[in-house]
């Protein structure tokens, strides 16, 4: 069995402090880290690598930077990592991102795809169907369990708002994982040696067959018009009263707000 | 594209079961507001089975026109089924504008929608609005909720968004109102019919995701025993809302790990967020300052939870919310 993992590294947004003063944020110093529902992602293809002998490879689209997410995709064990980069994916919106990883996955043979749900940078979720959608596959989203029959028919607990949802799927197909599904392994110390004589491919605008119109900021549909920060909050109002006073303000209050 | 022959605010109707889900009722009321000043009409596009008598709730609500496929290959959400009946309609009516709840259907069917049209969607929005120069602005945090941006998606069409329940408001029902029912037969390509439903299961209470919650009550070290958490969680049944936790309470063995908010836990911007004994380590307020409405009780004047608190309550938290539920339930 083949399977590919696309994963995506993100600045740890929770790392991300605002300036009190300005309202605006301070991203200096943030680690970049494998978004955590890509991560889990790496691990489902990692336990069906130890049950079913899976090779299993990785792909990112990102600045040539990105290739410390692969090296530490190495180091957990997969077999094969591709960083897809190329000045003309650049200023991508979801639907050009998946243009670009969709031409480079039509290069891989795979039974099963596997993205994160989302990235916490942009939280979209949009990527991974966008990319069943241009490769005609079928897609279960917000995995948190998948079952292998050991042939190609995949049975995948899909969460839902209010309990969950058993699909059945033969591959290919593509999956969207969520990061509380599976703990991701560590780095094994041997893992972390090799991981840096392992071998990055490095494929770029010339390796997939996509044309330019649909990629970068040509290919997206959808700008940025504006960006800000929500700025500093003003204060808000605090009272020192009894109990049912206290109720009595808090439920004006939700009224108002039309929470209630 | 022809920009100009699209017309219409579409909202997608999600119904789970043949039960109309409030999130798409608050999106034809925002559908409304945009309508007007395009000079534009609402359609509702309802897809299920054995459920056309729905489609007047839908008018009842702000829709003009109500365009329903009506048949069992719909009954139940699957990407591919509904993909194919969304995009022959909107093949078909052009709609300007096409909006969908981000939920675990809109945001499944959303993407898959936007690729097989070639447009652009914006996820999660939480403001919508026409300008002056009758651009369709969609804005939505990023970053964690860090950043805001406003989204524009100028030459294609429709302009897709979806929005979260709770965050729109839906408008009162008139039973009187009016409108226009559209019965459409969706010629299904069945060969892409590749997923299977094998069951469907309910359950309340297991592996909750408190980032999707609208409203939170977050217990801290001063309702950490048994007693105070009972407390907390008869206010969160009343309202309908998800208990969170602080780190102390989660480390204390008293929530699991997936409820706790903050830095090494979840970020979450609720429309309401209730901080019960929380005294609002920088962590913690990392993780929740970003909540529309922040209701914080403490008995610590100082607490820096009231820095970022929109109603800070100073007293004995158990008294307040045990009076406040009560008068809630009375």
């Amino acid at each position: 069995m083949n399977i590919v993992v696309c994963i995506k590294q993100v600045p740890d947004t929770t790392e991300i402090k605002i300036n009190p003063k300005t309202g605006t944020l301070i991203r200096e110093g943030v680690p970049s880290i494998i978004n955590p529902d890509d991560k889990a992602g790496i691990e489902l293809a990692l336990s069906l690598k130890d049950d079913y002998n899976a090779h299993v490879t990785v792909i990112t689209m990102g600045p040539p930077q990105a290739e410390d997410i692969l090296r530490e995709a190495y180091a957990m064990g997969v077999d094969r990592a591709i960083l897809l980069t190329d000045r003309k994916f650049a200023g991508a919106d979801t639907l050009a991102t998946s243009q670009a990883l969709a031409g480079a996955l039509r290069k891989l043979e795979f039974d099963l795809l596997i993205t994160g749900r989302q990235a916490i940078d942009g939280d979209t979720a949009q990527v991974g169907p966008q990319i069943a959608e241009h490769l005609d596959l079928p897609q279960v989203s917000y995995l948190e369990h998948l079952a292998f029959d050991g042939k190609n028919t995949f049975t995948v607990k899909r969460r839902i708002e209010d309990g969950y949802e058993l699909h059945q799927v033969d591959g290919p197909c593509v999956v969207t994982v969520l990061s509380g599904a599976y703990v991701p392994r560590y780095m094994s110390v041997r893992g972390i040696v090799e991981a840096f004589s392992k071998d990055v491919e490095v494929w770029g605008f010339e390796q997939i067959e996509v044309d330019e119109t649909n990629l970068g900021l040509k290919g997206s549909p959808t700008r940025v018009h504006k960006a800000f920060s929500r700025g500093v909050k003003a204060p808000g109002q605090m009272y020192e009263v009894d109990a049912t006073e206290a109720a009595g303000i808090i439920m004006s209050k939700l009224k108002e707000k039309f929470i209630i | 594209m022809e920009k100009s022959e699209h017309k219409g605010v579409f909202v997608f109707v999600e119904q789970r079961k043949g039960i109309i889900q409030n999130v798409s009722l608050e999106l034809i009321g925002k559908a409304r507001d945009l309508a007007n000043p395009l000079n534009d009409k609402v359609y509702a596009i309802l897809l299920g089975n054995k459920i056309t008598d729905k489609a007047q709730t839908l008018i009842a609500h702000g829709a003009d026109v109500v365009v329903c496929a009506d048949t069992p290959e719909l009954a139940d959400y699957l990407t591919e089924p509904y993909t194919q009946a969304i995009c022959h309609i909107a093949n078909e009516y052009k709609p300007s504008i096409l909006m969908l709840g981000a939920t675990t259907i809109g945001r499944d069917l959303g993407p898959r929608v936007s690729a097989r049209l070639g447009t652009g969607l914006t996820a999660d929005c939480t403001k919508l609005e026409i300008s002056e120069e009758k651009e369709f602005l969609m804005t939505r945090p990023a970053f964690g909720g860090n950043l805001m941006a406003t989204i524009v998606c100028k030459e294609h069409r429709p302009q897709m968004s979806t929005v979260r329940t709770g965050v729109m408001q839906k408008l009162p029902a008139d039973k009187s109102r009016k409108g226009e029912v559209i019965d459409i037969k969706i010629p299904f390509n069945r060969d892409k019919f590749r997923v299977k439903l094998l069951d469907s299961v309910k359950e309340k209470g297991e592996m909750v995701d408190i980032s999707e919650a609208k409203i939170l009550i977050s217990c801290g070290r001063g309702m950490g025993n048994e007693e105070g958490i009972k407390i907390i969680e008869d206010l969160a049944d009343t309202l309908d809302a998800q208990v969170s936790a602080s780190r102390a309470v989660v480390d204390a063995g008293l929530f699991s790990q997936d409820r706790q908010v903050g830095q090494t836990g979840k970020t979450v911007r609720p429309n309401l967020y209730f901080a019960v004994g929380i005294s609002g380590a920088i962590q913690h307020l990392a993780g929740m300052e970003e909540s529309d409405f922040i209701v914080a009780i403490n008995k610590d004047k100082g607490a820096p939870i009231f820095q970022v608190a929109d109603l800070g309550i100073v007293g004995d938290a158990r008294q307040i919310v045990k009076q406040l539920n009560e008068r809630l339930k009375g």
